[in-house]
Protein backbone atom coordinates (compact mmCIF):
# COMPACT_ATOMS: atom_id res chain seq x y z
CA UNK A 1 0.00 0.00 0.00
CA UNK A 2 1.51 2.90 -0.75
CA UNK A 3 1.81 5.78 1.61
CA UNK A 4 -0.67 8.67 0.86
CA UNK A 5 -3.43 6.33 0.38
CA UNK A 6 -2.09 4.72 4.42
CA UNK A 7 -2.54 7.73 5.64
CA UNK A 8 -5.73 8.01 4.50
CA UNK A 9 -7.16 5.01 5.24
CA UNK A 10 -5.83 5.44 9.09
CA UNK A 11 -8.10 8.58 8.91
CA UNK A 12 -11.28 7.09 7.95
CA UNK A 13 -10.58 4.24 10.29
CA UNK A 14 -9.50 7.54 13.53
CA UNK A 15 -13.08 9.40 12.10
CA UNK A 16 -14.63 6.07 13.22
CA UNK A 17 -13.69 5.45 16.17
CA UNK A 18 -13.50 9.08 17.46
CA UNK A 19 -17.21 8.94 16.86
CA UNK A 20 -17.81 5.55 18.69
CA UNK A 21 -15.90 6.34 21.42
CA UNK A 22 -17.26 10.00 21.40
CA UNK A 23 -21.30 8.78 21.32
CA UNK A 24 -19.81 5.94 24.06
CA UNK A 25 -18.66 8.20 26.35
CA UNK A 26 -22.22 10.97 26.17
CA UNK A 27 -24.52 7.78 26.80
CA UNK A 28 -21.95 7.07 30.12
CA UNK A 29 -24.53 6.74 32.92
CA UNK A 30 -24.28 9.71 35.31
CA UNK A 31 -23.90 8.84 38.99
CA UNK A 32 -25.67 11.53 41.16
CA UNK A 33 -26.15 9.74 44.23
CA UNK A 34 -23.90 11.33 47.64
CA UNK A 35 -22.44 7.53 48.47
CA UNK A 36 -21.49 4.55 47.40
CA UNK A 37 -23.53 1.89 49.66
CA UNK A 38 -27.24 2.04 50.19
CA UNK A 39 -30.20 3.25 48.27
CA UNK A 40 -32.45 0.53 49.02
CA UNK A 41 -35.19 2.77 48.76
CA UNK A 42 -35.25 3.31 45.35
CA UNK A 43 -32.84 0.17 43.57
CA UNK A 44 -34.08 0.76 39.92
CA UNK A 45 -32.84 4.10 39.98
CA UNK A 46 -29.03 2.80 40.22
CA UNK A 47 -27.23 1.39 37.13
CA UNK A 48 -26.87 -2.03 36.65
CA UNK A 49 -22.90 -2.23 36.89
CA UNK A 50 -23.21 0.26 40.08
CA UNK A 51 -25.80 -1.98 41.83
CA UNK A 52 -23.32 -4.95 41.91
CA UNK A 53 -20.86 -2.88 42.62
CA UNK A 54 -22.93 -1.54 45.98
CA UNK A 55 -23.78 -5.33 46.59
CA UNK A 56 -20.33 -6.40 46.71
CA UNK A 57 -18.75 -3.38 48.58
CA UNK A 58 -21.78 -3.60 51.46
CA UNK A 59 -21.67 -7.69 51.91
CA UNK A 60 -18.08 -8.81 51.59
CA UNK A 61 -16.82 -8.07 54.99
CA UNK A 62 -19.43 -9.88 56.16
CA UNK A 63 -19.77 -12.39 53.61
CA UNK A 64 -16.49 -13.68 53.46
CA UNK A 65 -14.50 -11.69 56.06
CA UNK A 66 -12.04 -10.27 54.02
CA UNK A 67 -10.85 -6.67 52.96
CA UNK A 68 -10.57 -7.19 49.43
CA UNK A 69 -13.13 -6.81 47.61
CA UNK A 70 -10.95 -7.34 44.23
CA UNK A 71 -9.82 -10.54 45.50
CA UNK A 72 -13.08 -11.66 47.12
CA UNK A 73 -14.87 -11.13 43.51
CA UNK A 74 -11.48 -12.95 41.68
CA UNK A 75 -11.35 -15.52 43.67
CA UNK A 76 -14.81 -16.23 45.10
CA UNK A 77 -18.05 -14.55 43.66
CA UNK A 78 -16.70 -14.82 40.34
CA UNK A 79 -14.21 -18.21 41.09
CA UNK A 80 -15.02 -19.62 37.83
CA UNK A 81 -13.92 -17.12 35.63
CA UNK A 82 -10.96 -16.98 37.18
CA UNK A 83 -10.47 -20.69 36.57
CA UNK A 84 -10.72 -19.89 33.02
CA UNK A 85 -8.61 -16.95 33.27
CA UNK A 86 -6.16 -19.26 34.65
CA UNK A 87 -6.19 -21.78 32.31
CA UNK A 88 -5.61 -19.05 29.25
CA UNK A 89 -2.57 -18.38 31.19
CA UNK A 90 -1.16 -22.17 31.38
CA UNK A 91 -2.15 -22.81 27.42
CA UNK A 92 -0.88 -19.87 26.51
CA UNK A 93 2.83 -21.26 28.24
CA UNK A 94 2.40 -24.97 26.95
CA UNK A 95 2.28 -23.48 23.48
CA UNK A 96 4.98 -20.86 23.80
CA UNK A 97 6.93 -23.85 25.15
CA UNK A 98 5.89 -26.32 22.53
CA UNK A 99 6.62 -24.09 19.64
CA UNK A 100 9.81 -22.96 20.79
CA UNK A 101 11.13 -26.41 21.86
CA UNK A 102 10.58 -28.21 17.67
CA UNK A 103 13.47 -25.13 16.97
CA UNK A 104 15.47 -26.67 19.49
CA UNK A 105 15.47 -30.04 19.18
CA UNK A 106 16.70 -29.62 15.31
CA UNK A 107 20.10 -28.28 16.18
CA UNK A 108 22.59 -30.55 18.74
CA UNK A 109 25.49 -28.62 18.94
CA UNK A 110 26.19 -27.31 21.92
CA UNK A 111 24.81 -24.27 23.46
CA UNK A 112 25.71 -20.70 24.47
CA UNK A 113 24.45 -17.82 25.77
CA UNK A 114 23.65 -15.21 22.99
CA UNK A 115 23.72 -12.03 25.99
CA UNK A 116 26.66 -13.60 28.09
CA UNK A 117 28.71 -14.62 24.07
CA UNK A 118 27.77 -10.70 22.91
CA UNK A 119 29.89 -9.07 25.73
CA UNK A 120 33.35 -9.47 26.72
CA UNK A 121 33.36 -9.41 30.29
CA UNK A 122 30.91 -10.69 32.78
CA UNK A 123 28.08 -8.14 34.69
CA UNK A 124 30.35 -5.87 37.18
CA UNK A 125 30.67 -6.55 40.81
CA UNK A 126 28.24 -3.43 41.38
CA UNK A 127 25.75 -4.73 39.20
CA UNK A 128 25.81 -8.23 40.54
CA UNK A 129 26.06 -7.47 43.81
CA UNK A 130 23.01 -4.83 43.64
CA UNK A 131 21.07 -7.42 41.17
CA UNK A 132 21.60 -10.74 43.61
CA UNK A 133 20.84 -8.58 46.82
CA UNK A 134 17.32 -7.62 45.33
CA UNK A 135 16.38 -11.72 44.65
CA UNK A 136 15.97 -12.24 48.47
CA UNK A 137 13.68 -8.62 49.23
CA UNK A 138 11.47 -9.66 45.55
CA UNK A 139 11.03 -13.09 47.09
CA UNK A 140 9.65 -11.79 50.41
CA UNK A 141 7.76 -9.28 48.56
CA UNK A 142 6.32 -11.51 46.56
CA UNK A 143 4.87 -14.10 49.27
CA UNK A 144 3.67 -11.10 50.89
CA UNK A 145 1.78 -9.75 48.27
CA UNK A 146 0.56 -13.74 46.97
CA UNK A 147 -0.63 -14.27 51.21
CA UNK A 148 -2.21 -10.75 51.69
CA UNK A 149 -4.53 -11.07 48.53
CA UNK A 150 -7.48 -11.07 50.53
CA UNK A 151 -6.02 -8.13 53.00
CA UNK A 152 -4.96 -5.69 50.91
CA UNK A 153 -4.38 -5.10 47.37
CA UNK A 154 -2.43 -8.25 45.30
CA UNK A 155 -2.86 -12.01 45.31
CA UNK A 156 -2.05 -14.67 43.25
CA UNK A 157 -2.11 -12.99 39.68
CA UNK A 158 0.39 -10.14 41.20
CA UNK A 159 2.53 -11.92 44.06
CA UNK A 160 2.83 -14.45 41.21
CA UNK A 161 5.00 -12.23 38.66
CA UNK A 162 6.79 -10.71 41.27
CA UNK A 163 8.57 -13.65 42.32
CA UNK A 164 9.02 -14.54 38.65
CA UNK A 165 10.60 -11.35 38.30
CA UNK A 166 12.78 -12.58 41.40
CA UNK A 167 14.05 -15.52 39.07
CA UNK A 168 14.46 -12.97 36.29
CA UNK A 169 17.24 -10.92 37.92
CA UNK A 170 19.40 -13.93 38.62
CA UNK A 171 19.90 -14.25 34.67
CA UNK A 172 20.00 -10.77 34.52
CA UNK A 173 22.90 -10.51 37.65
CA UNK A 174 24.59 -13.61 36.45
CA UNK A 175 23.88 -15.86 33.53
CA UNK A 176 21.82 -18.48 31.42
CA UNK A 177 23.71 -20.84 33.43
CA UNK A 178 22.84 -20.23 36.88
CA UNK A 179 19.13 -19.14 36.06
CA UNK A 180 18.88 -23.10 34.66
CA UNK A 181 20.71 -24.55 38.05
CA UNK A 182 18.40 -23.27 40.57
CA UNK A 183 14.85 -23.25 37.76
CA UNK A 184 15.27 -26.65 37.29
CA UNK A 185 12.95 -27.65 34.42
CA UNK A 186 10.72 -30.47 35.71
CA UNK A 187 10.41 -28.87 39.20
CA UNK A 188 9.12 -25.74 37.62
CA UNK A 189 6.77 -28.11 35.35
CA UNK A 190 5.36 -29.68 38.26
CA UNK A 191 5.05 -26.77 39.79
CA UNK A 192 3.02 -25.08 37.86
CA UNK A 193 0.96 -28.13 37.50
CA UNK A 194 0.23 -27.99 40.99
CA UNK A 195 -0.99 -24.48 40.62
CA UNK A 196 -3.24 -25.01 38.06
CA UNK A 197 -4.84 -28.33 39.49
CA UNK A 198 -5.08 -27.17 42.61
CA UNK A 199 -7.40 -24.96 41.98
CA UNK A 200 -9.61 -26.84 40.31
CA UNK A 201 -9.58 -29.15 43.14
CA UNK A 202 -10.45 -26.48 45.88
CA UNK A 203 -13.87 -26.07 43.51
CA UNK A 204 -14.15 -29.68 44.30
CA UNK A 205 -13.96 -29.35 47.99
CA UNK A 206 -17.08 -28.16 47.57
CA UNK A 207 -18.98 -30.72 46.72
CA UNK A 208 -18.54 -32.62 50.09
CA UNK A 209 -20.67 -30.23 51.78
CA UNK A 210 -23.25 -30.77 48.71
CA UNK A 211 -22.46 -27.13 47.49
CA UNK A 212 -22.48 -25.87 44.10
CA UNK A 213 -18.61 -25.92 42.84
CA UNK A 214 -16.07 -23.44 44.31
CA UNK A 215 -18.39 -22.32 46.48
CA UNK A 216 -15.98 -20.95 49.92
CA UNK A 217 -16.67 -23.85 52.48
CA UNK A 218 -13.99 -23.56 54.88
CA UNK A 219 -14.23 -21.51 57.85
CA UNK A 220 -13.98 -17.86 57.17
CA UNK A 221 -11.72 -16.78 59.98
CA UNK A 222 -11.15 -13.61 61.63
CA UNK A 223 -11.05 -10.51 59.48
CA UNK A 224 -7.64 -8.73 58.93
CA UNK A 225 -6.27 -12.10 59.34
CA UNK A 226 -3.79 -14.39 57.40
CA UNK A 227 -6.23 -17.11 57.30
CA UNK A 228 -9.74 -15.02 56.65
CA UNK A 229 -11.63 -15.65 53.69
CA UNK A 230 -11.26 -19.52 53.66
CA UNK A 231 -10.54 -20.98 50.52
CA UNK A 232 -9.95 -17.41 48.59
CA UNK A 233 -6.22 -17.81 50.88
CA UNK A 234 -5.62 -20.91 49.20
CA UNK A 235 -7.07 -20.14 45.74
CA UNK A 236 -4.63 -16.87 45.66
CA UNK A 237 -1.45 -19.51 47.14
CA UNK A 238 -2.25 -21.88 44.17
CA UNK A 239 -2.65 -18.76 41.36
CA UNK A 240 0.24 -17.75 42.49
CA UNK A 241 2.83 -20.84 42.51
CA UNK A 242 0.58 -21.26 39.53
CA UNK A 243 1.94 -18.16 37.45
CA UNK A 244 5.23 -17.97 38.79
CA UNK A 245 5.91 -21.11 37.03
CA UNK A 246 3.91 -20.53 34.38
CA UNK A 247 5.77 -17.19 33.43
CA UNK A 248 9.97 -19.18 34.37
CA UNK A 249 9.11 -21.24 32.04
CA UNK A 250 8.22 -18.86 29.44
CA UNK A 251 11.38 -17.37 30.25
CA UNK A 252 12.90 -20.67 30.60
CA UNK A 253 11.82 -21.15 26.59
CA UNK A 254 12.62 -17.40 25.68
CA UNK A 255 16.35 -17.88 26.78
CA UNK A 256 17.09 -20.82 25.36
CA UNK A 257 15.82 -19.40 22.21
CA UNK A 258 18.68 -16.85 21.99
CA UNK A 259 21.34 -19.64 22.72
CA UNK A 260 23.68 -19.50 20.13
CA UNK A 261 26.21 -22.63 18.91
CA UNK A 262 29.58 -22.35 21.12
CA UNK A 263 32.88 -21.22 19.50
CA UNK B 1 -9.43 14.57 41.38
CA UNK B 2 -10.98 15.21 37.96
CA UNK B 3 -7.84 17.04 37.09
CA UNK B 4 -5.48 14.58 37.80
CA UNK B 5 -7.98 11.97 36.31
CA UNK B 6 -7.49 14.20 32.62
CA UNK B 7 -3.98 14.85 32.57
CA UNK B 8 -3.44 11.04 33.13
CA UNK B 9 -5.11 9.82 30.10
CA UNK B 10 -4.03 12.61 27.96
CA UNK B 11 0.18 11.28 29.46
CA UNK B 12 -1.51 7.91 28.12
CA UNK B 13 -2.54 9.46 24.91
CA UNK B 14 0.57 10.90 24.44
CA UNK B 15 2.84 7.80 25.75
CA UNK B 16 1.05 5.41 23.31
CA UNK B 17 1.14 7.76 20.24
CA UNK B 18 5.18 7.83 21.11
CA UNK B 19 5.68 4.30 21.24
CA UNK B 20 4.17 4.15 17.74
CA UNK B 21 6.01 6.72 16.31
CA UNK B 22 9.66 5.46 17.77
CA UNK B 23 10.10 3.09 14.60
CA UNK B 24 13.82 1.45 16.43
CA UNK B 25 12.50 -1.77 17.97
CA UNK B 26 14.75 -1.87 20.25
CA UNK B 27 14.12 2.15 21.22
CA UNK B 28 10.43 1.10 21.05
CA UNK B 29 11.05 -1.06 23.67
CA UNK B 30 12.10 1.33 26.16
CA UNK B 31 8.88 3.26 25.39
CA UNK B 32 6.43 0.80 25.91
CA UNK B 33 7.87 0.27 29.46
CA UNK B 34 7.91 3.54 30.30
CA UNK B 35 3.98 3.47 29.02
CA UNK B 36 3.64 0.56 30.95
CA UNK B 37 4.30 2.68 34.05
CA UNK B 38 2.27 5.49 33.22
CA UNK B 39 -0.40 2.99 32.43
CA UNK B 40 -0.33 1.44 35.74
CA UNK B 41 -0.38 5.21 37.38
CA UNK B 42 -3.47 5.18 35.54
CA UNK B 43 -4.63 1.92 37.36
CA UNK B 44 -3.71 3.25 40.43
CA UNK B 45 -5.91 7.03 40.41
CA UNK B 46 -8.81 5.02 38.92
CA UNK B 47 -8.96 2.93 42.28
CA UNK B 48 -7.50 -0.28 40.87
CA UNK B 49 -4.54 -1.32 42.94
CA UNK B 50 -4.56 -4.50 42.31
CA UNK B 51 -4.80 -4.28 38.82
CA UNK B 52 -1.91 -1.91 38.71
CA UNK B 53 0.48 -4.13 40.86
CA UNK B 54 0.64 -6.50 38.12
CA UNK B 55 0.89 -3.81 35.41
CA UNK B 56 3.97 -2.47 36.89
CA UNK B 57 5.21 -5.93 36.71
CA UNK B 58 4.02 -6.69 33.17
CA UNK B 59 4.60 -3.87 31.36
CA UNK B 60 7.43 -2.59 32.49
CA UNK B 61 9.58 -6.09 33.21
CA UNK B 62 7.90 -8.89 31.57
CA UNK B 63 6.84 -7.47 28.24
CA UNK B 64 10.07 -5.43 27.37
CA UNK B 65 11.98 -8.42 28.33
CA UNK B 66 10.11 -10.68 25.82
CA UNK B 67 10.15 -8.21 23.28
CA UNK B 68 14.07 -7.79 23.77
CA UNK B 69 14.21 -11.34 23.82
CA UNK B 70 12.61 -12.03 20.33
CA UNK B 71 15.33 -9.10 19.02
CA UNK B 72 18.35 -10.52 20.53
CA UNK B 73 17.08 -13.66 18.71
CA UNK B 74 16.46 -12.48 15.42
CA UNK B 75 19.73 -10.49 15.28
CA UNK B 76 21.82 -13.76 16.01
CA UNK B 77 19.93 -15.34 13.16
CA UNK B 78 20.91 -13.37 10.78
CA UNK B 79 24.29 -12.85 12.00
CA UNK B 80 24.39 -16.68 11.44
CA UNK B 81 22.86 -16.21 7.99
CA UNK B 82 25.53 -13.57 6.80
CA UNK B 83 28.48 -15.62 8.21
CA UNK B 84 27.02 -18.89 6.41
CA UNK B 85 26.72 -16.39 3.23
CA UNK B 86 30.24 -15.48 3.52
CA UNK B 87 30.80 -19.02 3.99
CA UNK B 88 30.06 -20.19 0.28
CA UNK B 89 30.96 -16.86 -1.37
Amino acid sequence: MKYPFRMIAFFIGAAGFAAVLATLFIKLPVDTRPTLVGDAANPNSVPLHDRYLQAINANVMVQRNVTDAVTAVNFDYRGFDTVGEEFIFFVSVMGGIVLLKQAEEKRKKPLRDAISAGRDVGPSDAMRVWVLGMVAPKICFGIYIVTHGQLSPGGGFQGGVILATAALIIYLGENFEMFKNIMSHPLVEVVEAIGAGGFVLTGVLAYFWTKPYLTDVLPLGKTNELTSGGTIAIISFLTGIEIMAGFVLILFAFLQETLVAGE
Amino acid sequence: MQVIEIAILIFIALTGTAVVMVRDPAKQVIAISYFGIVLSVMFLIFQAPDVSLSQIVIGTVGLPMMILLCLAKLKRDEQLRQKEAEKKG
